[in-house]
């Protein structure tokens, strides 16, 4: 069931999550943005630039975060408004992975617009990786 | 060179039809993992009321970003990719964008800041249907660091 906004209070936890990022997982984005930026792929071009090594897109890490808060809604399409700032580089190890874990909670409340402000907290080894990453989710 | 701050204000032409594929929308939500299936199943998408398959909430970076490409293909912008990082981001959906749709978009820049040596670039791409439908707002703010001395 799609939860409806008269069941929400601010402070509740809609959603929690982890998200596996590995090499792979990267070119693949590459090729489904159009991002070929070779800090996500290439260990030489993201040492030389002073990364830690190949690093995953910003754009990959906040479209992964949204996953969790769509299937919440019940509708990614109830998603009206998303924003994050880039805080801190999420490292992609070769050979391993990364694991993003995402938190969402009701932000807020619009009682007029029937919409909540989901926050979420993103983080790489407890170390939050997007910062003021909220969305807006229209519901019923 | 440094980022030319002239550039702020700017307003770009509407670019070329980018066309929404049903093959698209489901190679960029396996990539970013979104399970939902209203990215790849028609009929799921239509018991929710959408006319077709839908995007992911950050598919609009993938048509923001070729009309973004004016900007930063201008030699004269003297925006060095390899000095940017990216600083935030923010999708603002009027409806969701789906498979069939023909998208136009217009490049606005909105601000150029240069802050302790760091130019904060802020665009903001409006996307519509070729109809003149409004369906997305992206606004992107890049941080350019200054060349080594």
């Amino acid at each position: 069931m799609a939860p409806t906004f008269d069941e929400l209070t601010v402070g509740q936890e809609v959603a929690r999550a982890e998200v596996v990022v590995d090499r792979a997982r990267l070119v693949r984005y590459a090729g489904a943005s159009g991002d070929f930026n070779p800090i996500h792929w290439n260990e030489r071009v993201a040492t030389a630039v002073g990364l830690p090594g190949v690093i995953a897109h910003g754009m990959w890490t906040m479209g992964a975060a949204a996953g969790p808060v769509a299937d919440w809604a019940g509708d990614p399409g109830a998603i009206v408004d998303y924003q994050v700032r880039f805080t801190r580089p999420v490292p992609v190890p070769d050979p391993g992975s990364a694991t993003v874990e995402v938190v969402a909670v009701v932000g807020a409340l619009d009682e007029e617009a029937r919409t909540a402000r989901i926050d979420l907290t993103v983080a790489v080894e407890a170390a939050r990786v997007l910062g003021k990453a909220q969305a807006v989710v229209r519901l019923a | 060179m440094p980022v030319d701050t002239s550039y702020a204000g700017r307003e770009y032409p509407p670019n070329d039809v980018y066309e929404v594929s049903r093959v698209k929308l489901a190679e960029f939500a396996s990539a970013v993992g979104a399970t939902h299936p209203a990215h790849t199943d028609v009929a799921a998408a239509q018991a929710l009321g959408h006319p077709d398959v839908i995007a992911p909430p950050t598919f609009a970076v993938v048509v923001a970003q070729r009309a973004e490409a004016q900007l930063f293909e201008d030699e004269a912008a003297g925006i060095d990719f390899s000095r940017v990082v990216h600083a935030d981001e923010r999708f603002t959906h009027h409806r969701p964008i789906r498979a069939g749709d023909r998208l136009v978009t217009v490049l606005h820049v909105d601000s150029i800041i240069e802050r302790a040596g760091l130019a904060m670039i802020t665009t903001r791409a409006e996307i519509g249907t070729e109809a003149g439908e409004r369906v997305s707002t992206v606004v992107s703010t890049l941080a350019v660091r200054p060349e080594e001395s």
